[in-house]
């Protein structure tokens, strides 16, 4: 499982480019260039990426992710210039106008699907997407992302509990990041941790430093691997925070700001790009170098995207069943 | 050989399921149990544990997984063993599967089916009528057959669909219906209804169980000389507003008979499209029949008092006539 030096650089554009996108998608939104709401993943985006970088897509793993798994999408493919059509409803977006930021996304044709907004509703499907790569003899893994708030809903249990009884292919990350909008994890759930959840199940769980970019990928190398040949679920908790607010119409103002000073030391991008600074793998050129490239994508996905055109409003009716052609 | 209501359906499944490799069935008690009402029964022996999935009870995952397998080209069928337990997955069933197309270009057919209905002293648990909660839900289809016949070929059709549907089964009709069925394959195209008896005077537009308590209403007043139709809509949603303003246009005069209670009914969208389309054929206002508006009671009298029956279909058609 060791990571070649190509493979710790690509993780390393990864993160730079959730970050960069991200904040340039903060300007556009600045700018009322974003129609709807903003939500960064700024301070997770080590565990986001690391986790899907785990997962083998030519073999048609599928990522389910949550609103802050940006990261998580672009590991399986998604183009930033997508991503900013999106968010700014154009014609061209994936969705056609019809979804907001990252809900989009087929498991086939892309390699994961959209976020459902009442988020335990993605445990479910996911488990759905295991089912079926299993009947279809893909050996395919399907990683889905939950977090402190989801894991409070009836179909985050539904969904592990039926998972777990099948022994499906399945990896979940439960993200603690502390805050579920405004609420804290303690008012979330009196369990220890996310992952004594597991217990429920009966599947296997490991907790792990989620701004630890290695950590992460190699516990869900594990689940991976595990899930692949058949040794069913993990819940893999990873411990992290929400530098931001919910979206960025949000102040975050009951965050203690000691807490969040403590999580500015462990940002997860220094963190990992000292490290393979200290071990000799990279230099600070090779990361300057990743991050003219990320800059130089997301300028350019920019350009694109903020020409493309806004969906023609008589469209709003079509392609809501089959045979009209809309989406062919 | 007469085929019932219920052989009708755990047939549509199996030869669905010889047919198609990718439609599998899962649900509560579906396997070695053969399903609450039977409605499986000898399948998981033909097609084994890897197709005929017994599940938690977690109508939820049944609908969720069974949605996610369809985004990845499967036909699931997922049963509530009550379909009153619909509601426990109508967040996944509306907000997710019915909007998959619609939202990001996936399609996501699945069929929900299971009993409904009252008739057969299932109490407020195990009685609903589920199809107007789902009827403002673009995305979805709903069909609610009434014969053997229909309720095969509309399962086929079901199934075979692109979209989701979900198809409601009449428990009171399972094993009291049967007719003789064709040998050959055969489907109920969704969205066509069937004008089951014609008439001059009045047209009944119903479906489900309801069709043998028009029927009887047709006949009684058949009796005094009144000529009834009875259009069977077998589809709710799309539904066929043609067979309906086609019926109104030859009698004039029109029942909406429905088991689910009256207030925000779909006969409540019936009527309104022949208000807004037939206007001009009417001689006298659109009439409902439907259940009481309240849970549907256990015990038999307070049951029968609530649910449409011959008489109370009668007393609105001599209505309409003295109009």
């Amino acid at each position: 499982m060791t990571l070649t030096r190509d493979q710790l650089l690509e993780i390393d554009f990864y993160l730079r480019m959730t970050r960069t996108l991200e904040e340039r998608l903060a300007a556009l939104f600045r700018q009322a260039k974003v129609i709807g709401g903003l939500y960064r993943s700024l301070g997770q985006e080590g565990e986001s990426v690391a986790a899907a970088y785990a997962l083998d897509f030519k073999r048609g793993d599928v990522v389910g992710p949550l609103i802050r798994n940006l990261g998580a999408i672009l590991v399986a493919g998604a183009k930033p210039v997508d991503i900013i059509r999106q968010y700014m409803a154009k014609g061209d977006s994936p969705t056609r106008g019809r979804e907001l930021n990252i809900h989009f996304g087929h498991p086939v044709r892309d390699g994961f699907i959209g976020q459902i907004s009442m988020l335990g509703d993605m445990i479910p499907v996911m488990a759905g997407i295991a089912l079926a790569g299993r009947m279809q003899q893909k050996h395919l893994v399907a990683l889905g992302f939950i977090g402190d708030g989801g894991s409070s809903t009836g179909a985050f249990y539904e969904g592990m509990n039926f998972a777990s009884v099948q022994k499906l292919p399945m990896v979940v990350v439960i993200e603690d990041n502390s805050y579920a909008y405004s609420t804290p994890t303690e008012k979330q759930t009196a369990a220890r941790t996310l992952a004594d959840k597991s217990y429920a199940f009966g599947c296997r769980s490991e907790t792990v430093d989620g701004n630890d970019v290695l950590a992460v990928y190699e516990a869900a190398k594990r689940a991976v691997d595990l899930a692949r040949s058949g040794g069913g679920v993990t819940l893999l908790e990873v411990k992290t925070f929400r530098m931001k607010g919910h979206a960025e119409h949000d102040n975050q103002s009951y965050v203690p700001r000691e807490v969040i000073d403590e999580w500015c030391g462990r940002d997860p991008i220094e963190v990992f790009e000292q490290r393979l600074i200290d071990d000799g793998t990279a230099s600070a050129p090779d990361f300057e170098a990743i991050q003219q490239r990320v800059r130089r994508e997301v300028d350019t996905a920019t350009d694109e995207a903020e020409r493309s055109p806004m969906p023609r409003p008589e469209d709003a009716v079509r392609g809501l069943f089959a045979g009209d052609g809309y989406w062919d | 050989m007469e085929t019932t209501y219920l052989e009708a359906i755990t047939q549509a499944m199996a030869e669905e399921m010889a047919r198609d490799e990718r439609v599998f069935l899962m649900g509560e008690d579906v396997g070695a149990y053969g399903g609450a009402f039977k409605t499986s029964a000898g399948l998981i022996e033909r097609f084994g544990p890897g197709r005929v999935i017994d599940t938690p009870i977690s109508e939820i995952a049944i609908v969720g997984a069974a949605s996610g397998a369809a985004l990845m080209g499967m036909r699931p069928i997922a049963e509530m063993q009550f379909l009153d337990f619909i509601t426990c997955a109508y967040d996944m069933l509306v907000n997710f599967t019915a909007t998959s197309r619609y939202r990001v270009g996936s399609a996501c057919p699945i069929v929900v089916r299971g009993p409904a209905g009252a008739g057969v002293h299932g109490g407020p648990f195990h009685s609903l009528s589920p199809e107007a909660m789902f009827l403002n839900r673009p995305g979805l289809k709903i069909v609610s057959p009434g014969t053997a016949y229909d309720a095969k070929g509309l399962l086929k059709a079901a199934i075979r669909d692109d979209d989701p549907v979900l198809y409601i089964e009449h428990k009171y009709l399972y094993r009291r219906v049967k007719e003789d069925l064709p040998a050959e394959d055969f489907v109920v195209p969704i969205g066509k209804a069937n004008v089951r008896r014609r008439g001059k005077d009045l047209s009944i537009i119903t479906w489900g169980a309801m069709l043998y308590v028009a029927d009887e209403a047709a006949d009684a007043l058949a009796k005094d000389g009144v000529s009834a139709e009875i259009v069977d809509l077998r589809s709710i949603l799309p539904f066929d507003e043609e067979a309906i303003l086609e019926s109104v246009a030859r009698t004039n005069r029109v029942i909406i008979l429905h088991e689910a209670p009256l207030t925000g009914g779909a006969g409540a969208e019936f009527a309104a499209r022949i208000a807004e389309k037939a206007f001009d054929h009417l001689d006298a206002p659109v009439k409902r029949v439907a259940s009481l508006d309240v849970p549907m009671p256990y015990s038999p009298p307070l049951e029968e008092y609530v649910l449409p029956n011959r008489d109370k279909v009668i007393a609105a058609a001599r209505e309409l006539l003295s109009y």
